[in-house]
Order: C-alpha cells, then structure tokens, then sequence
C-alpha cells in the first residue's frame, strides 16, 4: 500500500495528492505574490515624488489594475487554498481529499490563467486598466482590447476556486475521522468550510458579471450601457455582490490559521471555541448584506444608504468579538514569540486597526469625505496585508517543520518579521493620513501637500519587498539544510496534524485515527 | 556596519525632510486629518468623522492595553504558568453588547446628517456638472451660461521641466463660480465613463454617471476657493481634472455671469470673420496641444490601437466632412468636441490637424463652415 510519490515532472503533473497540490498551490502564490509586488513597487517609484518620472499615466492604470488582480485571485485565494489542501485533511483525520482528480486540475488550470493575464501587457493597447473592481462602461466601451482575456482568464480562475471550495466542502463533510464532530473540528477547517460555501455563492456571481460585459463589448447587448437602456451602475451591484463576500473569502481562513496559532504559542486552549464559530458564520452572513457599502456615492436612494451602512455597521460586533477571544486566548498564557506567533499578534493588532478604518468607513457621511481616497487604499491594505498575508506567512512558518521535516532559522524569521512589521506600518500607515488629507486613490501625479507621506510610503514599500526575499530564502533553506524537527514541533501544539511523523509522509491517515 | 546603517537612515530622513523638489511656501505639508469645510454639512460630518475616531481610539486604548499587557506579564521567560480558562458566556455577552450600544451611539447623529445630505429641494441656482475624459462642464440651468473647465498645470510642471506652482494638478482654466449664502443644488451626470464630484471643502463626493443625474447641493457661507479633484477612476488623465469652486458675493455673482453671457455672443460674433491659413494654423496649433495632444500626443503619433495617429490618418487626409464630423461629433470612443470648442477654435485646428504632422491635405476651413455644418448645410 505505502508507495511514494512518481518521479520527475509527471509526480507534479498527474499528481492527485493533496500534500503536492497544496505545495504547488503554495509555490504558485509565493510566484503571484513576488509579481505582484512588482507592480505595487513600480506604483510606488512613480509616487516617491510629485511629477511624472518613470510611467506613463496610462501604463501607471495598468499597474494598479494588474496588482490588484494579481494579489487577490493570484497570491492570497490560492495560498488559502493551499494551506487548506496541506492542513484540511490531516486536521480530519481523513487520507486525502475528497475528490483528488478535480483538486489536481483546479490547480493546472490557475497558471493558464494568470499567464493569460500577464501575456496582456504585451497586447497591443496593454493590459486592462480600468482598476481591478473594473467599473463598466471603462471596462466596457472604454476598455483596450486585451479585457477579452482579462474576461476569460477570469473565468478560469473562478472555475477553480468553485472546484477547489466544492471540494473542500466535501473532504470536511464526508472524510472526518471517527468521532471528529463538527464542534471538535480546529477553527481553521471551520472557517474554510464557510469560506467554500462563500466562493460556491459568489463566484458565479463573478461569473455573470463578466459575462455581460462580453456581451456588451462583443455581441452588442447593453446591460451596462445607459445609451442602450443598461445601466452603470448595475454592473457596481453585480460586482460588489460578489465583491464583498470576496473580501471575506480573503480572511476568513485567516482568522483560522491565528486560532491554531495563538493557543499554541500562549500554550492555552483557544477562548470561546463556540462564539468563534458562531461569529465567523454571522460575519458571513452578513457579508451578503453589505455590498453598496462600497457604492455611498452612487446615488443611492436614502432608504438603501441608512440600510447598508446598519449593516455594515454591524459587522463590528461579530469581528469585535473575535478580537476579544484572541485577546483573551492570550491572557494569563505562558507567552513565548517564535515568528507564527510575532506575526499572529501582529495580525491581531494590525488587523484591528484595519477594522477600526473600516468602522469609520462604515458611517455614511462620512464616507462621502473618504471614499476613493487613499484613506480607503490605506484601510483594506490593513485588513489584507497584516490580515491575510501575515497570517499565510505565519501558517507558512508554523506547518513548514511539518511539512518538509527541517526547523525554519530562528533568528531570520523574526528578522523577516520585523522588517515586514516595519516595512508595512510605513508603507500604508500615511496612506491615512494622505487620504484624510484629500488624496484621491488611482492617480499617478499629485499635488506637492501630499508628498511627504508619499515618499516615506514608497521607502516603506521597497522595505517590505526586501522582506519578501529573506522570507524566499529562509524557506529555501530550512527546506534544503534545515536542522531537523520533531514530531509535535511545538512544545504547545495540539491537534491530528502534530500526531503524524515530521516530514509528514506521502499519506497520512490511510487507517482513519480515534478522535475522543 | 552600525555606521552605515545610521548614514543610510539620516539620508532616508533628509530625503523626506528636505525634498529634492521646490516646494513652495503656502503649500500645506504634513497633512493628517480630514478638512473641517466651510459649511454646515462639512462640519457636521467632519465631527462624525471625529466622533468614530475617539471611540477607536477608546477601543484600542483598552484592547491593546490588555494586549501588551499579557505580552509583558505572561511570558513563558518570566516564569508564567498557562491558566485553563476558556469559556465564558458572561464575557461573550458583554463583549456583544458593549459595541452594539456604542454603534448605535454613533448611527443616530450619523443618520440626522444623512437626510441633510439628501435634502436637495428647493435650491437657489442649479448646476449641471459634466464629467467628460477628461474635463468637466459646468452649465448654470437656465441661464445660458455653459462653459468647460480643464487642468491648467502646464505639461513642463507635471514632466519637471520646470518647477510647480502651489495649485500644481489643482488648478484650471476657467473656475465654477457660484454665489455665497445661497442653496446651490449640483446636477451630476456624465458623458462617457463614471467620474466624481469632489470638493472637500463642501463635503460633496458624488458619482458622475452617463445616462444618470446624482443631486447634491451645498451652501457656502464665505467667499473663498474651494479646490478638488476626480475620485473616480475614469482612465488615463483620471489624475489629471481637477475641480476649482470659487464662492463669491450674489453681486459679484450676477457680474461674472453677465460677463460671461457677453464672452458668449463674442464667440458668436467672431465665427463670422474669415481668417488666413496662417491664422488658423497658429490658432489651431494651440487647440490641438491644449484638446488633442492628450490622447493623440504632442507629435501627432497618438497611441495605437487606442488613441490613432493624426500624422497620416486617413480621416485628416480623406474626406473634409468625414473630419468635421468627427471632431465636433466624436465617434469610435474618441470624445465629441463640437460642445467645448468655439467654431474658430474648431476650424482652427482641423486646419491644422490637415496640415501639420506631414499631412499635407492644403486645405483649410472657416469659422463659417463649422456653423453650417453644424446647422446640417
């Protein structure tokens, strides 16, 4: 029975194991996240100064597009669903996925995709640059003719998020162990079981939406298109209706990975498991309800502003009470700080301070003031840096001795970590202050009152980049000659995944464990 | 290494202290709160914009507070045993119904601001802002006053060529002028994609949408000028059109308008006149760098497939129609002109466009010929 992986390129090609799709998934986003740093970089070169001095304008909207595209469906979904191939069934108990030959190809499909969309800035007339939230009638009328691409390669990237969530969703509810019951499963199979119910409701949304505007730009319908009887701002609430669950798909597994991470490390069982799960479910209920949020200067009627920005408001008590269980997970703990854990209270902190932006953006006229400002690039960078990029890179740090057998160098990954911690907080933390003082968001030039915060957000960018290349080579390296890891590796470490030798072997749980 | 390291950080500090670019004086640095404005709604909303922040603040304080707290007294180092505790239906409740008491705290003054907002009746003036690629147009409803109003800041400034001026991306050619102590209702829509209608100083954002008119509606007390930009994405010179509001006195109002009226009948009266080749060409020279060379560049070369070429196009080369047509018409996503541009500016610069960039059509076009070709002659 035990046979180990095939040699050469076919073990990646035709692999079904979820512990090699999950690595390929993992190397995959590290590669979009490294590229789409790129683009944040060049975004940030040209804004050190007031002027035009190294982009055009219109190449500039095409970096923006491309980043922002990039880091959403090409670094964090993946690296989600990545952890979540690695972890999900050796959490369970159960001896793979579920449904092993649509995870290896919702994987192959992704870098068609994304090297379809990348091939885009060598088109004629570039890339798409009309943001990527891509308001009609710019993405539309408007659009340079590579948005046929940018349309298709969406397609796929939604086709495998639904195989990957329709997957995920049958491993945890069909492959548990013997007396895994849903109330025993970690948080983090909790909370990407949710996540997949999200990705399965929205993406098809996303689908749809562009769609139509194929249709539009091709076939001659007028969905978005008021000159045909369409309307512009339909495509806005057929986008954030996929948009704002989207963002929650992006943290969700997150406050999963920093559930496992925090009791750990304070080597205390985590606090309130129950409301954790409760309040992870209400947030994404309430993620359905929320979308115009995003649109207050539409010109919605009175009646849907007061409603949505209730809503919205009200997603401040479930995430408030994550905060406080985390909070208190670490209180009367006995507290040590190996990199997971920097990074977790990090997240914790930063991502906090990320609500508390989005609280303020909640409050209707309010937003009048900031929205499309860099107030608002400042508050979901918060949420989504800090949020979901430290808490990939502190699962990354916590499961990699799992994963390849090696310890991680100590002294490197707290350097990484302060050099992100510090990169990041100089990078986006004048973006507040920018916005609030009046900087609109997307522009390549800029008056000289906003300058200073631009120039030390773009000294921080580059700090955070360089980061991002210590991290590369510390996991290179404990992969290649780390010191050798135990078996439950943390002294504090609980749960199925600990109980299987470091490296994990190429199947784990062939013979289902007694959970009591 | 020490040495490097602190050389290296004073140089990072010198570049953002002392900028490498010629800042002038009255330019305001360091900014880091939203404006107050200038009217009632702009303060109150400025207030509910403090108002969160303190009660962030507050929250903060507490959470993290406890947060460094555990971090200092309960580390493994310092000899901390883990407690077993982890469940608590007393705290859980609490910890609900604390935020929801403070949120509706905060929704109760932020709705009254709302329906002020919202209550655009009974205005004094009505204007309807345009949004187009990237300018904006402003027309007095009924009053027959119409005019566009584009950035100002020359090419040299924004390619630093030459040093900025303190206005520098927010000042234009001609500013929306609207009377002070008087309910000025804005009439928002848009000609292509979606822009936004930002003046911070108002409080006003709303979305310029084509085939939609937004309404919103401010009431300035003190004369002053207002400046603000596009927060909406809107393609390549999003960055680029900026807003200028200049509130004066009823009197001084009436004035500009009448003025205005008067620039008006003067383009009607100068569309009569003939001008020589060299007249049109120079004039048309000026429009095409001022109206065209953001798209099609200032050497005539545009930029394939999405802004054509002028030099060699068939259309400035072919048919004089087919030209007019599409300066003054618009067409395959190029905007229309014929709005924006007087009949002489508009024939001034087809003559150009024929003649210049190695087209060498030797044609040329009268102020007349825009007025009849407009009539449908």
């Amino acid at each position: 029975m035990a046979h180990g992986p095939a040699k050469g390129i076919t073990r990646w090609l035709y692999t079904t194991n979820h512990k090699d799709i999950g690595s390929m998934y993992l190397w995959f986003s590290f590669l979009m996240f490294l590229l789409g740093g790129v683009f944040a970089l060049v975004i940030r070169a040209e804004l050190f100064e007031p002027g035009l001095q190294i982009v055009e304008p219109e190449f500039f909207n095409q970096m923006t597009t491309m980043h922002g595209l990039v880091m959403v469906f090409g670094a964090v979904m993946p690296a989600f669903v990545g952890l979540a191939n690695w972890m999900v069934p050796m959490m369970i108990g159960a001896p793979d996925m579920a449904l092993p030959r649509m995870n290896n190809w919702s994987f192959w499909i992704l870098p068609f995709a994304f090297a379809m969309l990348a091939s885009t800035l060598f088109m004629e007339g570039g890339a798409p640059n009309f943001g990527w939230t891509f308001y009609a009638p710019l993405s539309t009328t408007y659009a340079p003719p590579s948005v046929t691409f940018f349309i298709f390669a969406v397609h796929i990237m939604g086709a495998s998020s639904i195989m990957g969530a329709i997957n995920i969703i049958a491993t945890i509810l069909n492959m548990r162990a013997p007396g895994m019951t849903l109330m025993k499963m970690p948080l983090f199979v909790w909370t990407w079981l949710i996540t997949a119910y999200l990705l399965i409701a929205v993406m098809p949304v996303l689908a749809g939406v562009v769609t139509m505007m194929l249709m539009d730009i091709h076939f001659g319908t007028s969905f978005f298109s008021a000159a045909g009887g369409g309307d512009p701002v339909l495509f806005q609430h057929v986008f954030w209706f996929f948009g704002h669950p989207e963002v929650y798909i992006m943290i969700l597994p997150a406050f999963g990975v920093v559930s496992a991470i925090i009791p750990t490390f304070a080597r205390k069982p985590l606090f309130g498991y129950a409301s954790m799960v409760y309040a992870t479910a209400s947030i994404a209920f309430l993620s359905f309800i929320v979308w115009a949020h995003h649109m207050f200067t539409v010109g919605m009627p009175i009646a849907g502003e007061l409603f949505f920005m209730y809503a919205t408001m009200l997603i401040a008590v479930p995430t408030g009470v994550k905060v406080f269980n985390w909070v208190t997970t670490m209180f009367k703990g006995s507290m040590t700080f190996e990199t997971p854990m920097l990074f977790s209270v990090a997240f914790v902190i930063l991502f906090t301070i990320g609500g508390f932006s989005g609280l303020m953006l909640a409050i209707a006229p309010a937003d009048f003031q900031y929205h499309d400002t860099y107030f608002v690039v400042a508050h979901f960078h918060y949420v989504l840096v800090p949020g979901a990029i430290f808490s990939i890179t502190a699962g990354v740090y916590y499961w990699l001795p799992k994963w390849c057998g090696n310890m991680y160098d100590e002294t490197m990954g707290k350097m990484h970590f302060w050099m992100a911690f510090i990169g990041l907080n100089l990078t986006f933390f004048p973006m507040h202050f920018a916005g609030l003082a009046g900087m609109p968001r997307r522009i390549p030039d800029y008056n000289m009152m906003f300058a200073d915060w631009n120039m030390i957000s773009s000294v921080g960018a580059f700090l955070f980049g360089a980061a991002q290349l210590l991290f590369l080579y510390n996991v290179i390296a404990t992969i290649v000659s780390g010191k050798k890891a135990t078996d439950r590796v943390w002294e504090g470490s609980h749960g199925l995944e600990w109980t299987v030798p470091s490296p994990a072997p190429y199947h784990t749980f062939s013979t289902p464990p007694e959970v009591k | 290494m020490l040495k490097q390291a602190k050389s290296c950080f004073a140089w990072l500090l010198g570049l953002s202290f002392t900028s490498q670019f010629a800042l002038a004086d009255d330019v305001k640095r360091w900014g880091v709160n939203m404006t107050q404005g200038v009217t009632d709604v702009s303060r109150e909303i400025y207030g509910l914009h403090m108002d969160i922040f303190w009660w962030c603040v507050a929250i903060g304080v507490v959470v993290f507070g406890v947060m460094i707290y555990t971090m200092i007294a309960h580390r493994k180092a310092n000899g901390a045993k883990a407690a077993n505790f982890h469940e608590s239906t007393t705290l859980e409740i609490l910890w609900t119904v604390v935020p929801i008491i403070i949120l509706v705290i905060m929704v109760i003054p932020a709705t009254k601001t709302l329906i002020k907002v919202y209550d655009t009746s009974e205005p004094d003036l009505d204007v309807v802002v345009t949004g187009y690629q990237w300018k904006w147009k402003y027309e007095y409803l009924n009053q027959d006053v119409s005019f566009f109003s584009s950035l100002s800041t020359p090419q040299d400034e924004i390619y630093n060529r030459a040093p900025k001026g303190p206005n520098y991306l927010l000042e234009v050619d001609q500013e929306l002028v609207i009377p002070t102590k008087q309910k000025v209702r804005f009439l928002i829509t848009a000609n292509d994609v979606i822009h936004a209608w930002w003046v911070p100083d108002l409080a006003v954002k709303k979305d310029a949408i084509p085939g939609f008119i937004n309404e919103s509606w401010t009431y300035v007390e003190e004369p002053g000028i207002y400046r603000g930009q596009c927060a909406e994405l809107c393609g390549k010179d999003h960055g680029f059109m900026p807003i200028v509001v200049r509130a004066v006195p009823q009197a001084e109002f009436d004035a500009w308008m009448n003025k205005k009226r008067e620039a008006a009948a003067a383009i009607a009266e100068a569309a009569k006149q003939t001008l020589t080749f060299d007249e049109l060409y120079a004039q048309g020279e000026a429009v095409y760098q001022k109206h065209c060379a953001a798209c099609h560049q200032a050497d005539g070369k545009g930029i394939p497939p999405t802004f054509p070429a002028i030099a060699g196009s068939p259309i400035a080369n072919g048919d004089m129609r087919a030209h007019i047509d599409r300066v003054l018409n618009g067409g395959q996503g190029m905007p229309p002109f014929g709005e924006q541009l007087t009949p002489v500016e508009s024939a001034a610069v087809i003559t150009f466009q024929r003649n210049a960039f190695g087209n060498n059509t030797g044609s040329e076009l009268q102020p007349i010929d825009i007025v009849n070709f407009k009539q449908g002659l």
